[in-house]
């Protein structure tokens, strides 16, 4: 496995008396220095370390946001305007925490497509794709609730009709929709709970991770070529490799963050919030925030009420379900040509969704939509069994290590048929 | 990477940077081009003009106050527009505001302080709406962010305004404005050409009395913008120079691998 | 992760990486401090807070031997506009015998002029003898109705629980009528 098999001995006598009654720290060693990584992880495999800095400094900036924040109906916008003009630095810890949400689906996002290119999803690590696919359901409910907290316009209507979409259920719909109100629309009672479930779920979100992790380091992490690590000339500890090639898309990553919130706060937001809400007065147009839009358009592309919930829904149900319906033993795309070339589709299929989703459904936006969630629901349901059985993939190399192959020998090692 | 992969590679990249501009271009599905005016504190170096914010305070305060509250400033704000503390205190102290109870249980008038909020024109919604045919006047605290076009909005809003063309019939009450949504606005034409007559002696035409407003109603809306701006640049650099330094420890730890 | 690094790298100059992972930390430091700042300061008092922080108070209204109440930090200021009689009852005691010794003359600006914080030095209470009406207690100035504390027409304590004289807050006169207390 790796170089050293016994356990560290730690110079600090402190420590030692601590890690002998609480391992902590041979813990924290094992996972650094000896538990192996692939050594040919490319940035790829940074996101999933971003998403959990993004989690923590969500976490921090959303204790610290509800330290002056009043989630009550009368109260709630003018204490997030007390939080940008009169609290020390409120605005950055707003803007910064508004972006972060953003920044964590823009992460996650690349973190699902690296996964469904690269076949992370599939076999042993099927749990931990699911586990992802629960977090990922954990983060648009606390993102759905935490842009109801200002009590804007968009929030106000956006809650409105995002939980009037449960009546869709049969018998029990308007039942389930005035439970969760709290009343006979949302108001202040809907607020105050979303407030309460906003701050609970980020650390529901954070036991997963966690979940995620040990999942993970069960069998260690997929890399580009798809194949398992067959010996340590295979693999590399995380530290230092990783953690110093981590914290530099961490640098890079941060810059980009902080170009945001400091020159474009508003970019992804929508003007309309920064009015009081007003139960009286919908919106001409009313649009969640951009990472929900793809789902909005599956939504609305089904002219039934029903259809239309469960198609949305189904969408994210259809990610849970992809490692088995990808029937390939290939895992990697760099080996799955025709796959390559669906993945690219589906990727500009989401932007197309996400686009449609942004506009009022007129016109072509509506066939837009109608013809995206075809293919949608069509490359998960069709393309991807189908493609498992039909599709010959290109040969496989020998092995992750050997990096001082010659290009010559490479080719001809990787000639050689191999089952993976 | 084999050709056709580069380019459904770039296909893709340009897919996602219309996605992500989509939103930031104006979108208006209107006849009339919308003007748009160089701001100070546009782009990431932008700041504000002092001078304008304060011929902008100087408009909001003889003319659109008398219908426009705005709640969420405080006249302690104002030292961000150069003022003095004694200057606050005077541009305070020139307003009545109620307060109260006293120990008979009555509200009563006194001066204003540093620490209130701007004094609003009227007690509330319902009386906002009977002085002015049912429509409420907008609080001009958030505008300039509450709009898409933000300070565009606001100015192209104010120098729109003109006689209807052939064809147009205005509702009862409403004002024909050439860069409205829908041009029909309830409110009439607030500023012209000598409206205010401004403290430091500049020209006071409408598009002046407009551009200045603007300015002071996008200070409303982003006080913090000139520490933000300040603190952006300090914050890319400094990130700039520590992904480098990472960048080459990275380099120097993975050198036996490569 | 204060992990020495690693001996896995080959070649490169052992001394050179150490510098730039030196420098590397120092600048990170220096990232993490810039950061935690904000994190930290948010919680100090905000601008509308701080905006309370003084009162000024016009006291021009304010007759020989009446007394007002203000607000002031979340606490109630006694102002009392002194009779020529305080006055003198207030220098006319023995310093030495009193709990919390402080001479009138430490306590105020102007003699006619006391300004305390109406907060009873026991356990908090608001004692009585400002409103006209009001019980002074033995020795005319304030009365506390929670555990009987007296103070004089100082605020000095004379009688009851309470340790120490009824605090004296910064103010300052800004004119003959306003007066700036914090």
């Amino acid at each position: 496995m790796s170089a050293s098999a016994k356990p560290p001995v730690f110079k600090n006598p402190v420590v030692r008396w601590i890690d002998h009654r609480l391992p902590v720290f041979s813990f924290m060693s094992h996972e650094l220095n000896e538990y192996p990584t692939p050594r040919n992880l490319n940035y790829m495999w940074t996101f999933g370390s971003l998403a959990g800095i993004v989690l923590v400094i969500m976490i921090l900036t959303g204790i610290i946001l509800a330290m002056h924040y009043t989630p009550n109906s009368a109260l709630a916008f003018n204490s997030v305007e007390h939080i940008m003009r009169d609290v020390n630095y409120g605005w950055l810890i707003r803007y910064i925490h508004m972006n972060g949400a953003s920044m964590f689906f823009i992460v996650v996002y690349i973190h699902i497509f690296r996964g469904l290119y690269y076949g992370s999803y599939k076999a042993p690590r099927e749990l931990l794709w699911l586990l992802g696919i629960v977090i990922l359901i954990l983060m648009m409910a606390t993102a759905f609730m935490g842009y109801v907290l200002p009590w804007g316009q968009m929030s106000f209507w956006g809650a409105t009709v995002i939980t009037n979409l449960f009546s869709a259920i049969p018998l029990v719909g308007q039942h389930i929709v005035t439970w969760l109100w709290g009343g006979y629309a949302v108001d202040n009672p809907t607020l105050n709970r979303f407030f309460s479930l906003h701050y609970l779920l980020p650390f529901v979100i954070v036991a997963v991770v966690m979940l995620h992790l040990v999942a993970l380091h069960r069998f260690g992490s997929n890399n580009p070529l798809g194949i398992d690590m067959k010996g340590p000339q295979d693999s590399i500890p995380f530290h230092p490799y990783y953690t110093v090639k981590d914290m530099f898309g961490l640098a890079v990553f941060l810059i980009f963050y902080a170009a945001l919130v400091c020159f474009a706060p508003n970019l992804f937001g929508e003007p309309d919030n920064y009015i009081p809400a007003n139960p009286l007065s919908t919106p001409s147009e009313i649009v969640p925030e951009w990472y929900f839009l793809p789902y909005y358009a599956i939504l609305r592309s089904i002219p039934n009420k029903l259809a239309g919930v469960i198609a949305m829904f189904g969408a994210i149900a259809l990610l849970a379900v992809v490692p088995w319906l990808d029937r390939s033993p290939v895992k990697s795309a760099r080996f799955r040509p025709i796959y390559q070339q669906f993945f690219w589709l589906l990727l500009a299929d989401c932007f197309l969704l996400g686009y449609c989703g942004a506009h009022p459904p007129e016109g072509w936006y509506v066939i837009a939509s109608r013809l995206g969630t075809a293919y949608y629901y069509l490359h998960f349901l069709v393309v991807f069994p189908l493609l498992g059985l039909f599709e010959r993939p290109r040969p496989l190399p020998m092995s992750i290590g050997k990096p001082v192959l010659s290009a010559e020998m490479a080719g001809s090692v990787a000639k050689t048929k191999v089952t993976p | 990477m084999t050709a056709l992969a580069l380019t459904k590679r770039l296909a893709l990249a340009g897919l996602i940077a219309a996605g992500i501009l989509a939103p930031a271009l104006p979108v208006r599905a209107e006849d009339e081009a919308l003007p748009t005016v160089h701001w100070s504190f546009s782009g990431a170096f932008g700041t504000f003009d002092q001078a304008a914010l304060r011929r902008g305070f100087q408009v909001y305060k003889e003319i659109c106050s008398a219908c426009h509250s705005m709640n969420l400033v405080h006249y302690r704000d104002l030292a961000a527009l150069g003022y003095s503390e004694d200057e606050i205190k005077a541009i305070a102290a020139s307003v009545q505001i109620t307060d109260g109870p006293n120990d008979n249980g009555d509200m009563y008038d006194r001066p204003g302080r540093p620490s209130d909020a701007f004094k609003a024109p009227f007690a509330n919604e319902q009386s906002a709406r009977a002085a002015n045919g049912g429509a409420l006047p907008p609080d001009l605290s958030l505008i300039v962010k509450a709009r898409k076009g933000g300070a565009d909005y606001v100015h192209d809003l104010l120098t729109g305004y003109a006689e209807p063309p052939a064809g147009v019939t205005m509702q009862s009450g409403m004002n024909y404005d050439k860069y409205f949504p829908g041009h029909q606005v309830a409110m009439p034409q607030p500023i012209s050409d000598g409206s205010v007559t401004f403290a430091d002696g500049t020209k006071a035409t409408t598009d002046e009395e407009a551009i200045d407003v603007a300015n002071f109603l996008a200070w409303t809306s982003e006080p913090e913008l000139v520490e933000r701006h300040r603190m952006g640049v300090k914050a890319v650099l400094f990130l700039i120079v520590l992904a480098g330094l990472l960048y080459a420890l990275k380099r120097k730890v993975w050198a036996g691998i490569h | 992760m204060a992990h020495s690094v690693d001996d896995s790298g080959h070649g490169g100059g052992g001394t050179r990486r150490d510098f730039l992972l030196l420098a590397t930390v120092a600048v990170g430091a220096y990232g993490v401090a810039s950061i935690a700042w904000p994190l930290i300061d948010q919680m100090n008092p905000s601008a509308d807070v701080l905006a309370l922080a003084s009162v000024e108070v016009d006291i021009s209204k304010i007759a020989v031997g009446q007394r007002i109440k203000v607000l002031w930090r979340g606490h109630p200021v006694f102002i009392s506009h002194r009779t020529p009689e305080e006055i003198k009852e207030a220098d006319s005691v023995n310093v030495a015998d009193l709990r919390d010794p402080q001479t009138d003359a430490q306590r105020v600006q102007k003699p006619e002029w006391l300004i305390i914080v109406g907060v009873c030095t026991h356990l908090g209470c608001i004692p009585l003898g400002t409103a006209a009406g009001d019980p002074r207690g033995e020795f005319g100035g304030w009365f506390c109705p929670c555990h009987g504390s007296q103070y004089d027409t100082s605020g000095r304590i004379r009688k009851g629980p309470a340790p120490l004289n009824l605090a004296v807050p910064a103010y300052k006169f800004l004119s003959d009528t306003t007066v700036r207390i914090g």
